[in-house]
């Protein structure tokens, strides 16, 4: 019964989203602040329950060696709630900043290897290497070339005129187009599987119609 | 007769090889010695058939069937680490070439307990070396001393361990990473170039900043808003404060909701990180406090929406689709809802902006927004609407960064040539001097 009910509910929401292909109307609406509150309910519960109580709350109650340094990022935490009190507001920049500061301190040198040093080494390829395929070959070519072409593009102190920068950048939009088109593609490949997802889960677990 | 003898020695040695390579343990040697009978012999062999038979599930020092214990187990801290990382490794002997060999068990002890726990395991094909203290479920504490004992397992469940070793070493943290010098050498060349661009900006030096269709676009859509009396809409991103396109997106914001309070016009900026919320808030307020327009700031212009993602983008689909902003921003870091958001945007008859470094979220973006700000346009999108002299040198200092990218990239192409030309190596030399090796 209960498996049933979550059937029909789950139906009626996903027809209720859908109905917003038409245009905007009551069901969806209903459907809309349901998802809203319920995720923002459901949220709340699963980050107390996953975060604060396991990496808060516990060790500070099993009084875990070294826990009492737990105390200060939740109390720098607690600043957040200053933002209720005018008088008092101020105190929540704290936070802020150290998120702020934290998150491009961690970040840049992250980026730095991630984006810059493993793309370049990805981009010092051989071009050909005996036994290597003719297809291979004017791959590595076009990623090479492709590669230069589109840092040129991306270049904003200089006018993109004259044969290296105008050239260069024309090349380089196009090969950035081109690689777009390949991961449009891709993508639509696999929002198809989700929509039929949902239309088998209509029309099999729902209806029974197909199997 | 005598003609049969060798035939005979011949046979019994052949038997013997067979018995040996078979594994047959040959008869106890105390027995032996002390003349036991035949009896007591037939009884240890069924008590060591019994033993077998237990240890086939359990930890067994029965070597037999060439089983091989491991040995030679050296412990050793293990480098660029907070101390909380040993790296063991030992010898194999040679379990590699037994078929049924399934790999090894390795177990760990603090010095003086008794118990061994179970702390990791590594399959045959993975070599005999195991770093101890990835698993959150025995971590390695700094300055411990272990003992370790390596059991080779096989296939029927049978374990053949070492004898227990006393780590050598104890875990110990470094405060230099040596494994990533290459990152830090990245770090500081870049960050140099930045900041001389930055001082020579301060100093008057003037910087030409080619124009970007997108940026130059955000003045008309804000100025149509205004015209058409509608509200403006500001999406910065579904991902948190720490993602670079967040921080661009959130600057951006601090200069469009600046000529929002100048023009009078409405916002609306839903968030779905809370952290994301609360800056987005104050740098809102802020700006309109820098446009000398306090007073206009509607606290409730920037609000928390829900952290999950679809809920979020039901949400501001609605919103889209009942406030009619007349100009709509997605600005920072999208995944698959973008097409879902713009798509509605792009209904709703709003004017559409938006950037992101989502490389798989930019095509959307592009087919159904007006203006798109590819990767890193938007990180430079503050600069070009600020035009502070600070910000125009940063700018120049990046593209300072992509000309020595760009030229490692033509001197890597130039080597592959030469490669190709005269049968050297000299592209791995310059991999090994640029990238190689980064240790994580």
């Amino acid at each position: 019964m209960t498996e049933t009910i979550g059937l029909w509910v789950a139906a009626l929401f996903t027809i209720g989203i859908y109905s917003f292909l038409y245009k905007e109307n009551p069901l969806y609406r209903l459907a809309e602040h349901l998802v809203v509150g319920v995720s923002t309910g459901y949220g709340i519960t699963v980050t107390y329950t996953n975060v604060i109580q396991p990496r808060f709350v516990e060790p500070i109650a099993n009084g875990e060696p070294g826990a009492w340094i737990l105390v200060v990022p939740a109390l720098l935490g607690l600043l957040y709630i200053t933002r209720f009190f005018p008088n008092a507001a101020w105190l929540s920049r704290y936070p802020m900043a150290f998120l702020m500061g934290a998150g491009m301190g961690i970040g840049f040198p992250l980026s730095m290897k991630a984006s810059v040093l493993r793309q370049l080494e990805a981009s010092l390829i051989p071009l050909y290497e005996t036994g290597m395929a003719w297809d291979v070959v004017i791959g590595n070519v076009v990623m090479v070339l492709g590669t230069l072409a589109a840092l040129i593009y991306f270049f904003f102190s200089k006018p993109h005129k004259g044969p290296f920068f105008g050239t260069g950048s024309k090349i380089g939009i196009w090969v950035i187009m081109v690689g777009f088109g390949a991961t449009f593609g891709f993508t639509v490949m696999g929002r198809i599987s989700l929509l039929i997802g949902r239309i088998q889960f209509l029309l099999g677990d729902w209806l029974h119609i197909i199997k | 007769m005598l003609r049969k003898v060798p035939a005979l020695l011949l046979a019994l040695l052949l038997a013997t090889g067979l018995a040996w390579a078979q594994g047959e343990d040959p008869p106890p040697a105390e027995s032996a010695e002390t003349g036991e009978t035949a009896e007591t012999a037939e009884e240890a062999a069924l008590v060591g058939e019994v033993e077998a038979e237990i240890t086939a599930s359990t930890v067994s020092s029965t070597l037999g069937d060439g089983m091989v214990a491991p040995g030679n187990i050296v412990v050793a801290d293990y480098p660029n680490d907070a101390g909380d990382g040993l790296l063991l490794y030992f010898d194999p002997g040679s379990e590699a070439d037994n078929e049924n060999f399934a790999g090894y068990a390795i177990y760990r002890r603090t010095l003086g307990e008794e118990e061994l726990l179970l702390v990791g395991t590594i399959d045959a094909d993975e070599g005999a070396e195991f770093v101890d203290g990835y698993d959150p479920d025995f971590i390695v504490e700094p300055g411990v001393q272990y003992e370790y004992q390596v059991a080779a397992m096989y296939l029927n469940g049978a374990e053949v361990p070492s004898d227990p070793v006393t780590a050598q070493e104890v875990a110990s943290g470094q405060i230099y990473h040596a494994g990533k010098t290459r990152v830090l050498v990245g770090c500081v060349l870049f960050l140099g170039l930045i900041l001389f661009y930055f001082h020579a900006a301060q100093r008057g030096v003037e910087m030409y900043l080619r124009p970007i269709a997108g940026i130059e676009a955000i003045d008309e859509a804000i100025g149509r808003a205004t015209e058409m009396g509608k509200p403006i809409l500001y999406v910065p991103g579904l991902s948190t404060i720490s993602d670079v396109a967040t921080i661009a997106s959130i600057t951006i914001l601090g200069r469009v909701a600046k000529k929002v309070a100048e023009y009078g016009t409405p916002l609306l900026v839903p968030n779905r990180d809370p952290i994301v919320y609360t800056i987005a808030e104050e740098t809102v307020k802020q700006a309109y406090m820098e446009a000398g327009r306090p007073d206009a700031f509607d606290k409730d212009s920037v609000f928390f929406l829900t952290q999950s993602q679809f809920a979020f983008v039901a949400g501001v689909n609605g919103i889209m689709m009942r406030e009619k902003p007349a100009t709509n921003f997605y600005l920072g870091m999208f995944w698959a809802e973008s097409l879902i958001l713009a798509e509605t945007g792009s209904l709703s008859g709003a004017i559409q902006i938006a950037g992101t470094d989502a490389v798989t979220q930019l095509p959307f973006f592009i087919t159904t927004c007006d203006y798109t700000l590819i990767g890193e346009e938007l990180y430079a999108a503050s600069a070009y609407l600020g035009r502070e002299p600070k910000q125009l040198g940063s700018i120049k200092g990046q593209d300072a960064c992509k000309g020595i990218i760009m030229a490692v990239i033509t001197l890597g192409l130039l080597l592959a040539l030469t490669d190709i030309i005269a049968g050297t190596e000299t592209l791995d030399w310059l991999k090994s001097v640029v990238t190689m090796p980064i240790v994580d």
